[in-house]
């Protein structure tokens, strides 16, 4: 929020310096983003007395001499065409910093440093500026607005700094205001803080008016929506002459961003700013049936607003009507029927508390945002309604331009505007903070609140102002005196009280930790995807219709279209990283995630989805191969001491024939393979791609798994190593599962050659492996190993026409 | 006989300089020393037929033979080694500034590095980690955590909806609710895990991590929750690294906090990383509202706690001096690659 200091000066005395004061905000909890001077880019500007004035022939230039008092005298050319000899004109000495202009002499196109010049074969030491160069418009200082000079008081002091005569000495706070301080919105609110802070008395604005005896005979006004409208004062004020606001009500308005527009207008505006308070004022004149009734719009009901819209309307959206027809959207904007013009001579004043709720659905509902409306979002309390009307009366008398009248109507749902009694433990308060504070401390901070507070043995009674409905137990007490009473008083003490209790890692968190690190070891890099995506990845993973899949959870207001479906596989958003990846030139590479698919149980959800962790692993690189993956998903079951099994299996975005899935103990847990190359070929990858995804929610329930020892065998172990001759359809797993089944004694079994060519028959391939057997109670002899093998081979002869290669 | 032996020496000496590897000295070495076949072994048979007379002479001569040409042959045979080895190793001369061949060893994603620190310092002080869904409701995500629906904080936090009740969580202090209601105090947790709101730019992500951590047990305070944050940050961030409170608002806490640690680059001295400042904003926490633990059932006239909650990604930036959140998410292994801590 943008508070200029001169305005918060006019509610306390502040003796500190703006830095200061910013420091005192920020440690009591208020941070100020951004604190700058209004003239924080002019320098070296001071009042010239133009003493002579000639034009030179034949341009629109004219060569003074300019008495800038203490800096001296100059020659400076003008182009302007109000410069004359006896006038007094903002001059930039030479160095001086002033904003930069377009040639329309109104766009600022930065800021620029005067330096000597040469007009025409004069010589120029200045210039003399305009308003625009000094960034002060109309608003700010009367005549400013003017395009050529800015002209200054004929009493300006001579070779004085203009900053102080045309309010650029200010200073601007802007205040981050946090959502438990809605009071604060205010620069009323902000200078209560301040008092507080600096230990001051705040002076309250002048709320006196005086009522005539006019009235607005039989005014009426309803609620009939009290859970929207808690409050809804009106009052009536005759004799209205509309015209322009006093200059110092421009300036404000301008500094904190608001252009003056009528001083009906200006006056409602201002206390929103002065007091956080949005008002309205209805030309009274337009108003049917001498009544207001806040009601919810009918649905489809339409309005047009002040800035000539029209408007479409439902029930979730609350309007102010008069007998007849709406006038204004509640909170959100003023109706254009019954708006305030040069013509109007009647004004009804409205000054209502709306739901903060209400207000900013209605206000993105309708795409219509106002400073009213954003202020309402925040929560206005009816402390600020009841000041903020009576503040509105005060202006129109003391701008001159009304008469307040007699007929006030206030609506209220029985909220006091009183301040409310809070009793507190002292002992409550100390104890959440930590410290003791001293009472006498206690009392002068609940006093500095303006509190009243009274301490009765352990009791702190307080009397919080009802704009304080953020203080209600000790723990909003105690915030309040250590923010004030400073968080440097703290003594950090390490949880003295706390029993010992033990932490770390679960199993589940404990294995997926060792997981990553398996991964990490071959190579792999941890990757962390969006928990949403797109549903052309859907698409692009050629799932069909039917597939589970496809039955994601959709976010209602998603950032887009892209991110807007919770995941349902890993495998989309491992495929997208990859092409990223090859884009940027990075042709191999292993990449490895651990995160949740949504399995939702119902759609839309009635009830928590099921969340399953996943482990997707992708690699990529003309090195990788379907069995560089299996080596990976062999690492995985040796970190868990789990066995896998894999068999052909077959998906929509995966190679036919180079994918398996997976099972353990029996339990499908994923599959891997190589990407499909139509999908490939879809997202121009440059090398292969090969992907795994296995459930680690199934997977979970080996995770306590432990590695057995298996005592080392008494007598030695013998090995042989067959050759064998077999159908080409046969697989290794198939041969590997026959050899063991035909000998119990075999631990071991390693391929470690294939061959098919010239020596072979065509249909049939050689497989080469090493068996170990392992002895258990005696020690074998050759003769008893050679039994062993020819039993095995006698078994896969029978089983697959197996024979030993010659 | 005498010349004999003289002969075969010179034999010896003249065949020495033929000798070209260490193989043909072991070669020449048996062709003279073999105790059967070699030619001095040889004249040691002959010796039966020497008359007695002159036997010891003989022996004597043959035997000053042998010694000699053992280690006269010993020599060669050492010299022609370290000639061969010296041969070897010219022969393996490389171009060591060729490329390495490593085998690539990957590395943890710069979150997960964050967050095992995170987990580790409090794991040690006793926290158990717990991990909450990332679909929440809003009751958890909001109105136990003292946001009921017209509250003003539900806008501080643009909240994805999946249904008028269920959500993204916005706030891993939804997960603490879940633990709240069901474990009786003293209570440790660290809830790490990922949170969403609609924000996109480039400090802002959609989703990003955070890590939430809560203490309730008996006579917790706000000096519990500073005395705890110290210890944090210095291991974290180095011993002597201090902690600065602030007044600040979240509606689940009570007074709540800012909370900066003085700058790790700088030393507190003011720097381009903390703007001048000295102090660098690293998390927010406070003392938990008692409106919180009497949502979760327990007394807050027994009981109070305090909670505190750390963005990883922010950590993580700051640690590794990454200017792009975006960059944590696209899985470059040109980034991944080089945040191997």
């Amino acid at each position: 929020m943008l508070a200029p200091l001169s305005w918060i000066k006019e509610y306390v005395d502040i003796d500190i310096t703006p830095q200061e004061l910013q420091d005192k905000l920020f440690s009591c909890g208020f941070e100020v983003e951004e604190l700058y001077e209004v003239g924080k880019d002019i320098s070296k500007v001071v009042v010239g007395h133009v003493l002579t004035c000639e034009a030179i022939p034949d341009t629109h230039l004219h060569v003074c001499q300019v008495d800038c008092g203490e800096h001296g005298q100059f020659q400076i050319c003008c182009g302007a065409d109000n410069v004359v000899a006896g006038g007094k004109f903002p001059t930039a000495l030479v160095g001086a910093t002033v904003y930069a202009t377009a040639k329309d002499h109104k766009t600022v196109e930065g800021v620029m440093t005067i330096g000597k010049g040469k007009l025409r074969g004069y010589e120029s030491f200045g210039m003399l500026c305009s308003g625009v160069e000094l960034g002060v418009s109309e608003n700010m200082y009367p005549g400013a607005g003017y395009n050529g000079l800015l002209v200054l008081p004929e009493d300006a002091p001579i070779g004085a700094d203009v900053k102080p005569i045309l309010g650029l000495d200010d200073w601007m706070f802007d205040i981050a205001i946090t959502a438990n301080r809605p009071d604060c919105q205010s620069i009323y609110g902000i200078a209560r803080e301040v008092a507080a802070v600096l230990e001051k008395e705040i002076k309250a604005p002048d709320l006196s008016y005086t009522e005539s005896d006019a009235e607005l005979e039989g005014f009426q006004v309803s609620v009939d929506c009290p859970e929207l409208c808690p409050r809804y004062s009106a009052h009536y004020v005759t004799d209205v002459k509309i015209g322009e606001s006093p200059v110092w009500m421009k300036r404000r308005l301008a500094l904190v961003g608001i252009d003056a527009i009528s001083n009906v207008v200006d006056i409602t505006n201002y206390i929103l700013k002065e007091l956080g308070q949005p008002m309205h004022a209805f030309d009274c004149s337009t108003i049917e049936g001498n009544a207001i009734n806040v009601r919810r719009a009918n649905d489809g009901e339409t309005i047009v607003t002040l800035d000539e819209q029209e408007l479409t309307l439902t029930s979730e959206n609350m309007v102010i009507c008069d007998g007849v027809k709406p006038v204004a959207l509640a909170g959100v904007m003023g109706g254009l029927n019954s708006e305030i013009r040069e013509t109007t001579n009647t004004v009804l004043f409205e000054a209502a508390k709306f739901a903060r709720d209400n207000i900013r659905k209605t206000s993105r509902a309708v795409g219509k945002r106002s400073d009213s409306s954003a202020r309402y979002e925040k929560g206005v309390d009816e402390y600020a309604t009841v000041m903020a009307m009576k503040r509105a009366l005060h202006l129109m008398e003391e701008l001159d331009c009304g008469k307040v009248a007699r007929t006030h109507v206030d609506v209220n749902t029985g909220n006091s505007v009183e301040p409310r009694e809070v009793a507190v433990s002292i002992n409550k308060v100390n104890k959440c903070l930590g410290i003791q504070v001293p009472n006498e401390d206690i009392l002068r901070i609940m006093n500095n609140l303006t509190f009243a507070p009274k301490i009765d043995g352990d009791d702190l009674i307080l009397q919080v102002p009802a704009f304080r409905e953020d203080i209600e137990n000790y723990q909003d007490v105690a915030e309040e005196v250590i923010r004030l009473y400073g968080y440097e008083n703290i003594v950090p003490t390490f949880i003295a009280s706390a029993q010992v209790t033990n932490g770390g890692l679960n199993l589940q968190q404990k294995a997926e930790a060792r997981l990553k690190n398996a991964l990490c070891s071959v190579g792999a890099y941890e990757c962390i995807h969006y928990s949403f995506f797109s549903p052309s990845d859907l698409d692009l993973l050629r799932l069909p219709e039917d597939a589970v899949e496809r039955h994601a959870i959709r976010i209602m207001n998603p950032i887009s279209e892209e991110l807007s479906l919770m995941r349902t596989t890993l495998a989309a958003s491992m495929i997208n990283a990859v092409v990223r990846n090859q884009k940027k030139g990075n042709l191999e590479g292993r990449l490895f995630e651990i995160g949740n698919v949504f399995m939702p149980k119902s759609l839309p959800l009635t009830e928590y989805p099921d969340e399953r962790a996943k482990l997707c692993v992708g690699i990529f690189g003309e090195k990788e191969s379907f069995y560089t993956m299996k080596g990976i998903a062999e690492k995985i079951a040796e970190t868990l001491h789990v066995e896998f099994k894999y068999s052909n299996t077959s998906n929509t975005f995966m190679h036919p024939y180079q994918t398996a899935s997976i099972s353990c103990e029996g339990v499908e847990i994923g599959y891997f393979g190589k990407l499909a190359y139509d999908i490939a070929d879809d997202c121009d990858l440059r090398t292969p791609m090969y992907l795994l995804e296995i459930d680690l929610k199934l997977v979970s329930q080996w995770y306590g798994k432990k590695p057995v020892f298996e005592p080392l065998p008494k007598f030695p172990e013998e090995q042989r190593d067959l050759a064998l001759v077999v159908a080409k359809n046969i697989t290794c797993g198939e041969l590997e599962d026959a050899m063991k089944e035909a000998c119990k004694y075999i631990t071991k079994i390693t391929l470690f050659d294939i061959y098919e060519g010239e020596q072979i028959a065509a249909d049939q391939k050689s497989m080469a492996f090493t068996v170990v057997f392992t002895p258990k109670d005696e020690a074998f002899t050759t003769e008893s190993v050679d039994a062993f093998v020819k039993k095995i081979l006698k078994q896969l002869n029978k089983k697959f026409g197996v024979e030993l290669r010659s | 006989m005498n010349a004999n032996l003289e002969q075969i020496k010179q034999e010896i000496i003249a065949g020495a300089d033929e000798l070209n590897s260490s193989k043909e000295v072991y070669e020449f070495r048996k062709k003279y020393l073999d105790g059967k076949t070699g030619k001095i072994g040889l004249l040691m048979k002959e010796m039966k037929n020497i008359p007695n007379d002159q036997k010891a002479e003989y022996g004597k001569g043959v035997n000053e033979l042998k010694v000699w040409a053992l280690d006269f042959i010993g020599g060669l045979d050492e010299k022609m080694k370290a000639k061969e080895l010296q041969d070897r190793y010219e022969s393996e001369k490389i171009d060591i500034s060729l490329p390495a061949e490593k085998s690539e060893q990957g590395n943890l994603h710069p979150i997960t590095l964050i967050r095992n620190q995170l987990i580790d310092v409090f794991s040690g002080m006793g926290f158990e980690i717990f991990e909450g869904t990332e679909i929440e409701t809003d009751y958890y995500n909001f109105t136990a955590l003292n946001t009921p629906q017209d509250h003003p904080a539900r806008d501080m936090q643009d909240t994805f909806y999946l249904s008028p009740e269920f959500l993204l969580r916005t706030q891993t202090s939804a997960g603490q609710i879940h633990v709240m209601e069901n474990k009786k105090p003293p209570i440790k947790i660290l809830s790490p895990g990922k949170v969403f709101r609609s924000d996109d730019d480039a400090t802002h992500s959609p989703m990003f991590t955070q890590m939430e951590g809560l203490v309730v047990d008996k006579g917790i305070t706000l000096c519990d929750l500073q005395g705890m944050l110290d210890v944090f940050v210095s291991k974290i961030y180095g011993e002597g690294t201090k902690t600065r409170l602030r007044p600040s608002y979240f509606p689940f806490t009570e007074p709540s906090v800012e909370v900066d640690c003085s700058c790790f680059e700088c030393g507190g001295q003011g720097c381009k990383l903390c703007k001048g400042t000295g102090w660098i904003e690293i998390l927010g926490a406070g003392v938990v509202n008692k409106k919180v633990l009497e949502n979760c059932g327990i007394d807050s006239d027994e009981y109070s706690g305090l909670a505190f909650g750390i963005g990883i990604e922010r950590t993580a930036m700051l640690k590794y001096g990454i200017n792009n959140i975006k960059l944590l998410f696209e899985s470059d292994l040109r980034v991944l690659k080089q945040l191997n801590d």
